[in-house]
């Protein structure tokens, strides 16, 4: 890489990042190595993928775990069960296992003619052995299968982005290979950017009194889930919608729901309504 | 190069190895630092650093290091420079972490003002002899103090401000670091057993069915196997165990986390039980212990933890709990035999050291239950102890 060619990535028209955050992608990609990405819920570590594939121009192969995914089955499927059922009528040749396997979204990307972002999402939701499972296959952007004697190597290497909600720890060997960025919860001026980016034509009056109300709930201390910046969207969105005046969201915080979504909280934030409201009247 | 900033990091007892080391330097000759000092902030740590509760001490040993430290504007170049050397690649990998972790920092100093003596004696500019003598680290942690502070563009300052802000003191946790452990002993926990819709196909059996069947398809399903262990988790928080309070928080997470079991509750006690088993710390919320025993079949896999360290009156009067309303009528030590009655696998984990163990109502509760220390040791005696037959 020459020295020009850093910085490549900036964000995106509808994605805001930090500067942290640009850098950290930056280095990966300089780097080629992972990018493992931790944070809140909806501070839009998923969207980062996006943005990244979008601002390259990449294809986006995205590879969903859940807590009943295998690593294996990131790479590829032997189809058994359609060839057996094939094998009973003479039609197709079932001496030729390729057309029984399939590759998964991890052996996509890596046999892709071109560059793809591969986005592994929510790696801590799978079996606390996942991510072991696939650290040879990702150091080496390649791996075997025995069905056929095939190796599947990646012609470019894949941009790789791990998002995690830190659920459950992740091992050290795994960690060690990967570039890893935290994403901070916006603070308000970010904010403002976030939501300038999906309203361009919001009214500033009512863009500041809805961040600066959004920001005193997530105040409250014993909330058991903080809205997040999804929550916020949704409500600016209500809120133009129902043509709230602006001096009245603080008044009457008005469409909680959108932001609370938990009954619990919903109570404690009856209880403590004052705090939010008073402060904000200031 | 630079290398003292990894010992500064490591005295710091962050965990960097070499790998990452080598990979930062990797990074500096492609020239992402991009000449800038708030650049490199975000670069090291990116590298280095592999969780959000590192991030502080990363800013503390970010600032000690690079304070007073104007424009480090030549940092690729001296990395450029000092990588072209052959031999030190040999140097990282000939040296493993406890060696490096043995050169102390005043060693390290030593010898390099008496090489920069040696230098000013020989050159002026002393780029070059700083180069070559890279076969020994203690040339390259002198390269850094004479590369950085010549000159070069002003403006690295923002880095050792966004590190002095310390933005991520709330994020410190000082206990994440075995729950991994206790969370693999957990994954020992496990009776596999066939249960639930047959949704596993039985290749053996439908290659026979099929064979019999004259080359027609026979599938066959059978029930995929699934952890059948249920577990239940009593967690002394009477006063006596708050010292230990983080390691049992560390249980509590690595089990609430775990996936694979089949049905994981947990109720709380202070000291001993009694008729109430509580739901939350506060003892505002309980469940009739004696209902909990009935609901629950004997299949369970009970895990107490405790000091089991009480007053005697505590253990076996009627009306001994130290709290006025749990008004026990029963004393705790037939509610710890009803319990021990009621489940067929029962173990109880003890974080205090064994050698408090000779205490009196230690020993009546180890009649009941076999008693393992709370550690990982411990605990993966006591867990195989739980699902032996």
């Amino acid at each position: 890489m020459k020295k020009g060619e850093f910085h490549i990535f900036k964000g995106s028209d509808d994605y805001v990042a930090s500067e942290s955050l640009r850098n950290a992608v930056n280095v990966m990609l300089a780097l080629q190595r992972p990018l493992l990405i931790r944070g809140e819920p909806g501070t839009g570590k998923t969207l980062l993928a996006h943005s990244i594939a979008k601002s390259l121009d990449k294809k986006l192969v995205i590879f969903n775990v859940k807590s009943t995914t295998k690593a294996q089955e990131g790479l590829y499927v032997y189809d058994t069960v359609r060839r057996l059922n094939d094998a009973r009528f003479d039609d197709s040749d079932v001496m030729d296992i390729k057309k029984y396997i399939k590759l998964g979204k991890i052996g996509e990307a890596f046999a892709s003619p071109e560059q793809v972002v591969l986005l592994i999402d929510e790696v801590d939701k799978a079996d606390i052995e996942f991510p072991n499972d696939l650290l040879n296959e990702l150091d080496e952007m390649s791996f075997n299968i025995p069905e056929t004697g095939e190796t599947i190597a990646a012609k470019h290497r894949p941009i790789v982005i791990i998002t995690s909600n830190a659920e459950k720890e992740l091992p050290d060997a795994f960690l060690r290979r990967c570039i890893f960025h935290y994403i901070e919860f916006p603070d308000s001026e970010i904010m403002r950017e976030i939501v300038n980016v999906h309203f361009p034509d919001l009214r500033q009056e009512l863009l500041g009194e809805s961040i600066k109300t959004f920001y005193k709930i997530r105040g409250l201390d014993d909330l058991s889930k903080k809205p997040s910046t999804s929550e916020l969207i949704d409500w600016i969105q209500v809120l133009t919608a129902a043509e709230v005046k602006p001096e009245n969201i603080s008044k009457e915080v008005p469409f909680i729901n959108a932001l609370l979504k938990k009954e619990a909280d919903y109570h404690y934030f009856l209880k403590n309504e004052n705090k939010v409201k008073r402060f904000s009247q200031r | 190069m630079f290398i003292q900033f990894f010992y500064t990091l490591r005295h710091r007892k962050i965990p960097v190895s070499i790998t990452e080391w080598i990979v930062l330097m990797e990074a500096l000759s492609k020239g992402c630092a991009l000449n800038s000092l708030n650049n490199f902030y975000y670069l090291a740590r990116s590298i280095l650093i592999k969780s959000e509760s590192w991030y502080d001490e990363y800013d503390i040993a970010f600032q000690e290091y690079f304070k007073g430290i104007e424009a480090p504007s030549e940092i690729r170049d001296e990395v450029m420079r000092w990588l072209q050397d052959p031999s030190i690649q040999k140097v990282f990998s000939n040296m493993d972490p406890e060696t490096l972790d043995k050169l102390s920092i005043e060693e390290l100093m030593k010898e390099f003002e008496k090489r920069l003596k040696e230098q000013n004696e020989k050159h002026d500019g002393g780029s070059h002899w700083i180069g070559t003598r890279g076969t020994s680290p203690f040339g390259h942690s002198g390269v850094h103090p004479t590369g950085i502070r010549v000159g070069g563009k002003p403006g690295g300052s923002r880095a050792i401000k966004i590190a002095g802000e310390r933005r991520f003191k709330n994020l410190r946790s000082d206990i994440t670091l075995d729950i991994r452990q206790i969370e693999l002993a957990l994954k020992s926990l496990r009776v596999l057993g066939r249960i639930g819709p047959e949704d596993e196909l039985d290749l053996d059996r439908t290659i026979d069915a099929t064979a019999k069947n004259a080359g027609d398809i026979d599938l066959i399903w059978k029930k995929s196997r699934k952890n059948m262990v249920k577990l239940l988790l009593l967690i002394d928080i009477g006063g006596s165990m708050d010292e230990y309070a983080s390691l049992c928080s560390r249980i509590f997470s690595a089990a609430h986390s775990a996936t694979h079991f089949k049905d994981f509750q947990y109720y709380y006690f202070h000291n001993c039980v009694y008729n109430r088993l509580y739901t939350d710390v506060e003892r505002n919320n309980w469940v009739n212990t004696d209902n909990l025993l009935k609901n629950l079949d004997s299949e369970y896999r009970v895990v107490i933890i405790g000091d089991a360290r009480m007053a005697n009156s505590e253990l076996m009067s009627p009306y001994g709990s130290i709290y006025y309303d749990d008004y026990n009528e029963t004393p705790g030590i037939v509610w710890f035999e009803r319990i021990a009655n009621r489940f067929n696998h029962c173990v109880w984990l003890n974080p205090a050291d064994p050698y408090y163990w000779d205490h009196p109502t230690v020993n009546m509760v180890s009649r009941l239950f076999p008693i393992y220390e709370l550690t990982l040791e411990g605990l993966t005696e006591g867990l195989k102890k739980l699902i032996a037959k």
